[in-house]
């Protein structure tokens, strides 16, 4: 219901925004900026980098809203819209820095080693603790871009199966595997952080 | 086994229970005004000791955009974003430079100089403003003549509304215009007795003129240049008395062979 409401506001805003975008887009900052930036951090793993990518996009999404003619602004799915020039303004700046398929942690993509995981302590007794939190938060830092964006979007952002395809412009199937695999690899990579802690 | 094969696939859950709890992130607070900054759609805005009192002037990337007179910051900022359904914030503290510094705008004639966002205005608004600009201080110029000026010489009464929409009263000088008959005229910023005041105040005898127009003055001439101008030109400003000529309208100046001043342009230079 609430989910409901969320749209039905969004979907209302750029309505408003088709007929006066300069007038309307202090809001819509408002409405996403903090879902934005807290998606951005996952992506730029620093504060200062985080919100210039956000400022970024803000803009970015500005300087196209005033060109599209008003018809085309009002079919805009807002939220997946954003997500997707956040994400295009962080590749766009860390094309360079960054290989698009495995972060320089150098992750062993090896999956399946699910004795070994076994062997570690539960990923419900670390959450127990307050570091297990920061553990988490490293281990999602540390999973390669292709596995760490959709599973942001679906398990920490909260977003459908649906709209994390329009912001990636992949096929469902595609998202689901990558989000699936992401799963796998972080539960490989958190018991193996517990183990060298444990040693 | 049954033991394995929950901590196998089981154990996501609270895998996924966690991420869900990770921490979110709310954005710094300075990234609304830096994303209205950089766009230039924040106004931001402060009090000035204008020549009529305290007012409120607003200003964003592209120049000033408002100056209205208001109670308090509050009652101004309702009514700027009633008026512009943009965003407006109180100026940093940080010292302002150059246009946007009021010692600028106080150093007599430098109006021309300010940079103003007169966006929100149609290009007929915009020109009637512009040309009001190029009225000097003390001197005071009929709606008709700006009409004429911008080659709409039937638009008097749209000027006097476009005129009245002005913005930036004080630093545009609406209150340089007056009605062809050579009453003052209205103001927007507090009627007829502000208008005299602010026109006071930049050394024009108000009163002066409107005693003119009861006596159907309305252009000055010299006899010894033979060249007629609106009274407060500069240059009829120094026509001694001896040798002063009335004329109650621009035909009979002409026929009387006179011809018109190039700097107050009262007709259209030949």
């Amino acid at each position: 219901m609430n989910k409901a409401r969320r749209a039905g506001k969004e979907q209302e805003l750029s309505r408003a925004l088709s007929e006066n975008v300069d007038g309307n887009f202090e809001r819509l900052v408002r409405v996403f900026q903090d879902r934005l930036y807290s998606f951005s951090l996952r992506l730029a793993k620093n504060r200062a980098d985080a919100e210039e990518i956000v400022q970024d996009g803000f803009v970015r999404a500005y300087r196209a809203l005033k060109v599209y003619p008003p018809q085309r602004i009002e079919s805009i799915d807002l939220s997946p819209w954003l997500y997707r020039i956040v994400l295009n303004v962080f590749r766009t700046r860390f094309r360079k820095a960054q290989s698009r398929l495995f972060s320089p942690g150098g992750v062993n993509p090896a999956f399946g080693r699910a004795n070994e995981i076994a062997a570690g302590p539960t990923p419900q007794e670390m959450m127990e603790e307050a570091e297990g939190r920061k553990q988490l938060e490293k281990a999602v830092a540390s999973l390669p871009e292709r596995y760490r964006v959709p599973l942001v979007l679906r398990y920490i952002e909260n977003i459908a199966y649906s709209g994390i395809k329009d912001i990636l412009k992949q096929p469902e199937g595609t998202v689901k595997a990558n989000v699936h695999r992401g799963v796998r690899l972080l539960k490989e990579n958190f018991s193996k952080m517990n183990r060298r802690e444990k040693q | 086994m049954k033991n394995l094969s929950a901590q196998v696939f089981g154990e996501s859950r609270p895998l996924l229970q966690g991420l869900k709890n990770l921490k979110k992130e709310k954005a710094p607070r300075s990234l609304l005004p830096a994303v209205l900054r950089r766009l230039g759609l924040g106004d931001f805005y402060f009090r000035w000791n204008s020549p009529l009192g305290p007012v409120f002037v607003a200003y964003n990337k592209k120049g000033i955009s408002a100056v209205v007179r208001a109670r308090s910051g509050g009652a101004f900022e309702r009514s700027f974003r009633k008026r512009f359904s943009r965003p407006i914030y109180p100026a940093p503290d940080s010292p302002r430079k150059g246009w946007q510094n009021e010692a600028h705008w106080v150093a007599a004639g430098k109006e021309r100089k300010i940079p103003f966002d007169l966006e929100s205005l149609s290009p007929f608004e915009q020109a009637v403003l512009r040309k009001a600009l190029e009225i000097p201080r003390g001197e005071v110029r009929p709606y008709g003549w700006v009409a004429r000026e911008i080659g709409r010489p039937g638009a008097v009464r749209a000027v006097g509304t476009a005129l009245a929409k002005n913005p930036v009263p004080i630093l545009i000088p609406c209150h340089r215009v007056i009605r062809s008959d050579g009453q003052i005229g209205n103001y927007a910023l507090g009627g007829k007795e502000k208008k005299m005041e602010i026109l006071a105040s930049e050394g024009v005898d108000a009163a002066g003129l409107e005693k003119m127009a009861e006596s159907k003055t309305r252009f000055w001439g010299s006899d010894t240049t033979r060249i007629f101008c609106y009274p407060t030109c500069r240059q009829a400003r120094r026509i001694t008395a001896g040798h002063r000529v009335i004329f109650p309208s621009a035909r009979e100046a002409l026929a009387g062979g006179y011809r018109p001043c190039k700097l107050c342009r009262p007709t259209q230079a030949a």
